[in-house]
């Protein structure tokens, strides 16, 4: 494959194929918790997306020039939740103090972050996929932009099902989750074509 | 003396069981429930992180500093992980091979966070390890009892022995789909057996002690109306 086709196989399969919500059943929680309003699925995607894609180039970086070197990798869990943690501190305080707008349209949702599985997720993944800095930095970014996707449309799916009416004991979260099977069931839709499509 | 004990114990197993009662954790749940055996060594796994991390932290409890006391959780639960992950590789690669990327994701799963923030840090260190211990046992048990049904009807096997011919399964229940069919029925179920009952339970997403610092654009408008007003006062300050 070359390069620039494995960037867009990476960015395809990260948004459709393996889409981590819908597919891979990872962060759930902010998938089921955010996705009430519109406004807050966008600035919660905003938020994941900045951090995924900060996350997987800082601790790419972290782990090739000074966790191989030391033959540290057998802590990569430990370090990489701690870069997370600090990472979105960091980006907190530089957002409130350099970019006012930016921090006021995402900086609620930064706390949140640090234990979003997603984020530890690609980073990990990254490392086992074996990727290349811009391929990760890429995959970063493409699982942001697919965890945004199956929230935004999920936002939609659920203002529909808040206005039916299902038998009492499947009312709130039951039938929710019944329309979050539904919704992953048109993701499967997308199985096999990344690899036909980039070869 | 002793029922209290016991109370503590059983309290993770029925009354506030951390998958069903209180909601937390769903990640893992959904994802490795495929088989009854993947299942089972989730629940181990986590029982074995949640029991060591309530015990460390619990007796951490009075030294941690309130203001970075998460930071601090993690540290502890993150080692345990690395420590679980060590063992399982070695031991046994095939259950490492089959719950993959889970197995690390054990460190922001909200039960053993959620246990540390809303028991082990204000309880002594016995008292904890009950409640881990009470708590992982619950967790087992959902998790294996949808992994028996979605093994069985999805692919006809229990514990790898074939029950079902080949050729009549329903193998969408072990995809995605299924996961989130047969979570969000077991929680139907629940609501219906406790209806009967005379109990009433609304299940919401809960955001106490789950994903740290998690209250916000939660569905729980309690904790929604509390962060908010944590907003207003910082606005205010501004």
């Amino acid at each position: 494959m070359r390069p620039f086709s494995k960037l867009l196989f990476i960015a395809f399969s990260m948004i459709f194929t393996q889409n981590y919500v819908l597919v891979q059943f990872i962060a759930i929680c902010p998938f089921l918790g955010v996705s009430q309003n519109f406004d807050s699925c966008i600035g919660m995607s905003g938020a994941v997306i900045f951090v995924m894609t900060l996350a997987s180039a800082v601790t790419w970086a972290i782990y090739t020039y000074i966790m191989i070197p030391l033959e540290l990798t057998y802590l990569s869990t430990i370090i990489f939740i701690l870069v997370i943690a600090a990472l979105v501190q960091f980006v907190e305080i530089f957002l409130k103090k350099f970019l006012p707008p930016l921090y006021s349209a995402l900086g609620i949702y930064l706390p949140l972050i640090t234990t979003n599985c997603a984020v530890l997720a690609v980073t990990l993944l990254n490392i086992s996929e074996g990727y290349t800095f811009v391929q990760s930095c890429v995959d970063g970014f493409s699982a942001g932009v697919g965890f945004g996707l199956a929230l935004v449309i999920f936002c939609g799916v659920r203002k529909a099902v808040e206005r039916a009416k299902p038998p009492k004991s499947w009312q709130g979260l039951p039938i929710t989750l019944m329309a979050a099977a539904l919704t992953s069931m048109t993701f499967m839709g997308f199985t096999g074509i990344a690899d036909n499509l980039f070869k | 003396m002793k029922t209290s004990k016991w109370k503590i114990f059983t309290n993770g197993i029925f009354k506030e069981n951390p998958v069903l009662i209180l909601l937390l954790g769903c990640c893992s749940v959904l994802a490795i429930s495929v088989t009854v055996s993947g299942a089972l060594g989730m629940g181990a796994a986590l029982t074995f992180v949640l029991v060591c991390s309530n015990i460390v932290v619990s007796l951490l409890r009075k030294i941690i500093p309130d203001k970075v006391r998460i930071p601090c959780f993690i540290v502890v639960i993150a080692t345990f992980v690395t420590l679980v992950e060590m063992i399982v590789h070695a031991f046994l690669p095939a259950l490492y091979e089959s719950l993959g990327i889970f197995l690390s994701l054990i460190v922001v799963n909200c039960i053993v966070l959620g246990r540390a923030e809303m028991f082990a840090s204000k309880n002594g260190v016995f008292d904890s390890l009950l409640d881990g211990l009470g708590m992982g046992i619950g967790y087992t048990i959902v998790i294996g009892g949808i992994a028996v049904i979605r093994e069985l009807v999805g692919s006809g096997t229990l514990l790898g022995a074939r029950i079902i011919p080949e050729g009549y399964q329903i193998g969408i229940i072990t995809q995605t789909p299924g996961g989130f069919f047969m979570f969000g029925a077991a929680i139907a179920l629940l609501v219906w057996a406790l209806g009967k009952k005379g109990k009433k339970f609304d299940p919401r997403i809960g955001c106490d002690g789950c994903c740290g610092n998690c209250n916000l654009g939660c569905d729980n408008k309690e904790d929604n109306a509390k962060a908010q007003a944590v907003i207003a006062k910082e606005a205010e300050a501004k």
